[in-house]
């Protein structure tokens, strides 16, 4: 039973790694970029949402009304003046200028918030649990965060295989050139597609800065635990980040399970046994 | 008619003469410098060889790592370990601290290999990772909070205070000259020619008869040995560790990657530039604290954006200057009459 | 001759320092067919590219509808009428046939083409619709890329080398749909390596040699030994 508690947390919050990776997925299928910061602007769109809780005196979730669009423009303003210049043959501009970002990012906010440990309150609803069987207890913000995970990235396949946009992605990813035949602005669908990622960045967001203290130095775990999901996961499906999250998840929890200080270092491993085994990944769907 | 290859221009001449003249300058430091003169210097070595080596990695061989502090701390450690645990001389520490970690530098090729471009980049930022929660697993040599030389080991590296601060100062002029050395040595030779190639249009490479994956396998091996003496070094000379100290993103990946990127990738005359650049902009800036970090990065992302070439690749492209003799020339000499 | 919905004038192509144009110079008007024949490395897929916006030309060499379309990017040239079916076919691996279909559509240009007349002037696309386009025949893929360019309901529909590859019935095939695209009023380059084929669809023809025009007129009017001289440059 205590087992089936470990497990049950670590696929919880797996649905938060996997929307950790939902958005770098889209992003690397759509114009293979990896963006370094994309860490750094989940802990962006936390401190948006308690600055947005603050001066209108809403609850975090509420607050998404308002952080979700805020983080699709930045995104999008980002690509069009920023990333998109650095799109090409060569893979160390998108790197290094994300990886730029990422240090702007994180000592931005240092400088406005300092890095003192925050976090949202949620009310009531964070201590709220529902007892699922004898002994079995699951917190109800976790189960509403792993169901907005699974809705996210429901909705993103939607996004992806059932929408002109959608198809535009992935004609796009396909052959850029091409793509401009058909009236496409490679520009404007990277920039979409950017937006749309950080959307998913947002919502990141906003749960983890009601899950737990949050600084300005987070960003880069985050990164990688969405990364290691995405990995493990593989390359080009939605539903395998979703799988690679929980995975992570769950070799995390059972870490600390064993012993607190491995916690993260159980994930890595994970990761690295995947790399090892599998490098593709585990429900790898697309040619990389 | 007989061919023959010919390295560098008459300009260079003069680059290396410049070059004798710098070093033994330098070499006599101790006797104009101050204490404060020569740790400065110490440092600025440390990160020319730093930032060639990792323009070595990601210019030429087109491995972008971004885990580069895995080595720089696994070195450190190494060398904290041989001379605390093992009671080995720490100057000798050194080298074995490099030979440490170019073993442990095969595995993880071999692993991380397995990805390519920008998730090759993450992976060796994960590789980091585990090695620095390791090490704060390790309670002999401090766990979370580190810990410091003990003395009997620093009186082993020289007598005096004196001494000793001549002797590090000497071995980091030492080690970075070593390193550049041995980079242009790797890029005269047909390896060299190879990672230029490779460099260039690697599929095209691979046709041609170069051995793509080896030749990177070999470049990352010997980068995590030199990477790692260096951090040997380095922590040598600061007599104190920690994990997030040698395993640290910001001062082992983030300032190289800005020198590499300001002074011109690909180009062995960039990290020197932007090694220099770095330091004044340090030293001019540094009281802003995180405000100069964010500068940084803005520096970063407008150089990439505007002069990708950094600043030795505009000046290099403007005036065909050229300080290390590397570029090859294919002379056709007319057979001699009889 | 009636005026012309298109033309280039004194077009030059470069690949970096290399020149593969040089001057050229051709006419379309409203729903007529010219076919642009020459050897290989003439500059016949260069030309194309050029008018498609895929390479740079100078803002006053390529006109259409009496505009100046130089220069502008492809989806802006796309935008206004001018559909490519590219070297290649260049179908989207990752969409099925119907998927590709529609977003040769997604300008959503007003017109007689829609994905049922599509069907109707190719049934085996609507056989196969929902399959991954990369599950088509050489020829079948052919007619893809033709149906997603009409998608566009282009006024101009220009065809890089589409016999490329395809056995000679399943050509004629092809060919034999291109009076239903001249029906609606949309003008056709063809640009061909088989000038048998070329011939018998255009009524203009242009002939490139090394970059330059060697030889024009009427398709009737011009002798089989004009056109091999011109062809080899002998």
């Amino acid at each position: 039973m205590e087992w089936i508690n470990v497990i049950l947390q670590g696929v919880l919050v797996g649905g938060l790694y996997a929307m950790f990776a939902a958005g770098l997925s889209l992003i690397f299928g759509v114009m293979r970029l990896v963006n370094i910061a994309h860490g750094d602007l989940i802990v962006l769109a936390a401190y948006v949402a308690l600055v947005a809780t603050q001066t209108f005196g809403i609850g975090p979730l509420t607050a998404l009304i308002i952080v979700v669009p805020v983080m699709a423009i930045i995104g999008y303003a980002l690509q069009w003046f920023v990333l998109n210049r650095t799109l090409g043959e060569d893979l160390l501009p998108p790197l290094l200028v994300t990886f730029g970002l990422s240090v702007i990012i994180q000592n931005g906010l240092l400088t406005a918030f300092t890095a003192d440990n925050v976090k949202l309150q949620a009310g009531g609803i964070e201590v709220a649990t529902i007892r699922l069987a004898e002994g079995l207890y699951v917190g109800v913000l976790p189960l509403l965060q792993f169901a907005v995970a699974v809705a996210v990235i429901a909705g993103l396949q939607f996004i992806f295989y059932r929408t002109a946009i959608g198809r535009a992605f992935r004609a796009t990813a396909d052959d850029p050139a091409v793509a401009q035949l058909m009236g496409l602005d490679n520009r404007r669908v990277f920039a979409l597609a950017m937006a749309a990622s950080l959307a998913v960045v947002a919502i990141a967001g906003v749960f983890l800065a009601v899950r737990a203290n949050f600084d300005p130095s987070q960003g880069p775990a985050r990164l990688i635990f969405g990364f290691e999901a995405v990995i493990i996961g593989g390359l080009g499906s939605l539903w395998g980040t979703l799988a690679g999250g929980l995975i992570l998840g769950v070799a995390q929890a059972v870490g600390a399970h064993l012993d607190p200080g491995w916690q993260i270092l159980a994930g890595h491993v994970a990761f690295l046994i995947v790399l090892a085994a599998r490098p593709q990944g585990l429900f790898a769907k697309v040619r990389t | 008619m007989t061919v023959r290859v010919a390295f560098g221009r008459r300009g260079n001449r003069l680059g290396v003469a410049l070059g004798a003249i710098a070093f033994a300058a330098l070499a006599a430091a101790p006797w104009w410098g101050g204490r404060d003169d020569l740790q400065l210097l110490s440092e600025i070595y440390a990160y020319v060889a730093l930032a060639s080596l990792w323009n070595l990695l990601a210019g030429y061989a087109g491995l972008v790592s971004v885990g580069q502090q895995a080595y720089v701390g696994l070195g450190a450690y190494s060398l904290f370990a041989l001379a605390i645990l093992f009671g080995i001389s720490p100057l000798w520490s050194i080298p074995l601290a490099g030979l440490i970690a170019a073993a442990l530098s095969i595995p993880v090729a071999l692993l991380v290999f397995r990805l390519r471009g920008h998730y090759f980049a993450i992976g060796t930022w994960i590789v980091a990772e585990v090695f620095r929660l390791t090490a704060s697993q390790i309670s002999a040599l401090g766990g979370g909070s580190g810990t410091s030389l003990p003395a009997a080991v620093v009186i082993a590296i020289a007598p005096t205070r004196a001494l000793r601060d001549f002797t590090m100062y000497w071995i980091a002029l030492l080690l970075a000259a070593a390193v550049l050395a041995l980079i242009v040595l790797l890029l005269r030779s047909r390896y060299g020619l190879a990672l230029k190639a490779m460099r260039d249009a690697e599929l095209a490479a691979a046709c041609s008869g170069v051995d793509v994956y080896r030749t990177k396998f070999l470049v990352y091996v010997l980068t995590a040995l030199a990477t790692a003496m260096l951090g040997a070094l380095i922590f040598l000379q600061k007599l104190r560790i920690s994990p997030d100290a040698a395993f640290s993103v910001n001062d082992w990946t983030a300032f190289v990657i800005f020198i590499t990127v300001i002074g011109g990738i690909g180009r062995i005359e960039g990290p020197i530039i932007g090694t220099l650049v770095f330091f004044a902009l340090r030293q001019a800036l540094a009281d802003l604290g995180t405000i100069y970090l964010m500068m940084l990065g803005l520096v970063a992302i407008v150089i990439m954006l505007l002069a990708p070439k950094g600043i030795w690749g505009m000046v290099a492209a403007r005036f065909g200057w050229q300080l290390f003799p590397l570029e090859r020339t294919v002379l056709f000499e007319e057979a001699k009459q009889r | 001759m009636p005026e012309a919905l298109f033309a280039v004038r004194n077009l030059e192509a470069f690949y970096g320092d290399f020149q593969a144009l040089f001057g050229v110079s051709i006419e379309v008007a409203r729903a007529e067919a010219v076919a642009v024949i020459g050897a290989n490395g003439a500059g016949k897929s260069t030309l194309l590219k050029s008018i498609a916006g895929l390479l740079r030309a100078r803002r006053d060499a390529i006109a259409f509808a009496g505009e100046p379309i130089g220069g502008m990017p492809a989806y802006a040239v796309a935008a206004r009428g001018i559909a490519l079916v590219p070297e290649g076919r260049g179908l989207f691996p990752s969409l099925s046939v119907e998927e590709n279909l529609l977003i040769g559509g997604q300008l959503g240009r007003p017109g007689a083409w829609t994905l049922r007349r599509v069907y109707e002037l190719f049934p085996v696309l609507g056989q196969r619709r929902k399959l991954p386009s990369t599950a088509l025949s050489g020829g079948q893929q052919q007619m893809a890329a033709l149906g997603r360019a009409l998608m566009a309901n282009p006024q101009l529909l220009l065809c890089d080398e589409i016999s490329l590859g395809l056995a000679p019935i399943v050509v004629r095939e092809i060919y034999a749909r291109l009076p239903a695209v001249r029906a609606e009023g949309t003008a056709i380059v063809l640009v061909e390596q088989d000038v048998v084929q070329a011939l018998a669809a255009a009524s203009r023809v242009y002939c490139l040699q090394e970059g330059r025009v060697a030889l024009s007129g009427a398709a009737k009017d011009l002798t089989r030994e004009a056109i091999a001289a011109a062809y080899f440059g002998v």
